[in-house]
């Protein structure tokens, strides 16, 4: 796949700490974040995951003039979309050996990993698929490597 | 303040409530901030009518990011190695969400002392909407 490239900037780490509800001052407050063990901001440990907006190609942005399948005129705008809404995220481990900070400028090399299947009781048979993104930076040093899950579902998930 | 592995003992916990009352509008605000604007957070019509779910749902993610925060709040900032988690149930709107921390092992590399920790997030029901676990480094 394309290498991505995602630069870390102090605004977006701030937006993408409110979203949390992490008030956490080294996330959005440069002054304080001086004071702390750390000397600056820095991104919180979900944070690599928004390469996404980074993404040419990223699959669940709306982009003009391109169809949409979520709801205009009609519910949806692609019609004859699976139910259950396509795929859910099952499970994402991340390894880090420094936290990102503005400034930094990562490239982003995401690779297919296994594919398995399950026949699941709440939502029929499961297709699992695994993602590794390595995550370098202007160094070319590694700095996180993330390895997703992600699930196709043959109908919505039941609740349990 | 970073943790240190002489006050520390296996089975010791943190927990915090990391939300009450989950709101549309956060999982809107982490769309944004995301860059994962899929409708099946954001889009109630399309939720409901298509997807077939009752109602918009969260990201894992940002489930994931709630117990993060936790998470840093107990081992201190860019001290976390590993982070890791399974998804187990959805989180809805109106979820309040309860995430803890179990000490599991602790250990000593190279004259680096690190910390594993087990992880839960549950919530009002008590049931488990995101399992897993997470390596810090940690003061001897």
């Amino acid at each position: 796949m394309a290498k991505i490239t995602f630069p870390v900037e102090a605004g977006h780490i701030m937006l993408f700490a409110r979203a949390v509800g992490d008030t956490n001052p080294v996330y959005q407050d440069a002054e304080a974040a001086k004071q702390t063990e750390v000397g600056g901001i820095i991104a919180p440990p979900t944070f690599p995951q928004a390469v996404a907006q980074f993404d040419p190609d990223y699959p669940l942005r709306w982009r003009p003039g391109q169809p949409w399948f979520g709801s205009g005129k009609t519910a949806s705008g692609v019609e004859n979309r699976p139910s259950g809404g396509g795929g859910l995220h099952a499970e994402q481990h991340f390894e880090y050996h420094r936290p990102l900070r503005p400034g930094d400028v990562l490239t982003v090399e995401i690779k297919p990993g296994n594919t398995w299947e399950r026949e699941s009781k709440r939502a029929g048979k499961l297709t699992f698929r695994e993602r590794i993104a390595e995550y370098r930076d202007q160094k070319g040093e590694l700095v996180v490597t993330a390895r997703s899950v992600g699930v196709t579902t043959e109908r919505p998930v039941e609740r349990s | 303040m970073a943790l240190r592995a002489s006050q520390l003992k296996v089975g010791d916990t943190h927990s915090e409530r990391v939300v009450e009352n989950l709101s549309r509008t956060q999982i809107t605000m982490y769309c944004g901030a995301s860059g994962d604007y899929n409708p099946l957070h954001a889009d109630e019509v399309y939720v409901t009518q298509k997807a077939g779910y009752p109602s918009v749902f969260a990201h894992g993610m940002l489930t994931m990011g709630l117990t993060g925060k936790m998470l840093t709040n107990y081992v201190g900032d860019g001290r976390l190695t590993k982070f890791g988690v399974r998804f187990t149930n959805q989180v809805w709107p109106g979820d309040d969400l309860d995430a803890k921390a179990t000490v599991t092992a602790l250990r000593e590399e190279a004259g680096q002392h690190y910390v594993d920790l087990a992880l839960s997030t549950t919530n009002q029901d008590g049931k488990e909407v995101v399992s897993g676990s997470a390596t810090a480094r940690i003061d001897p």
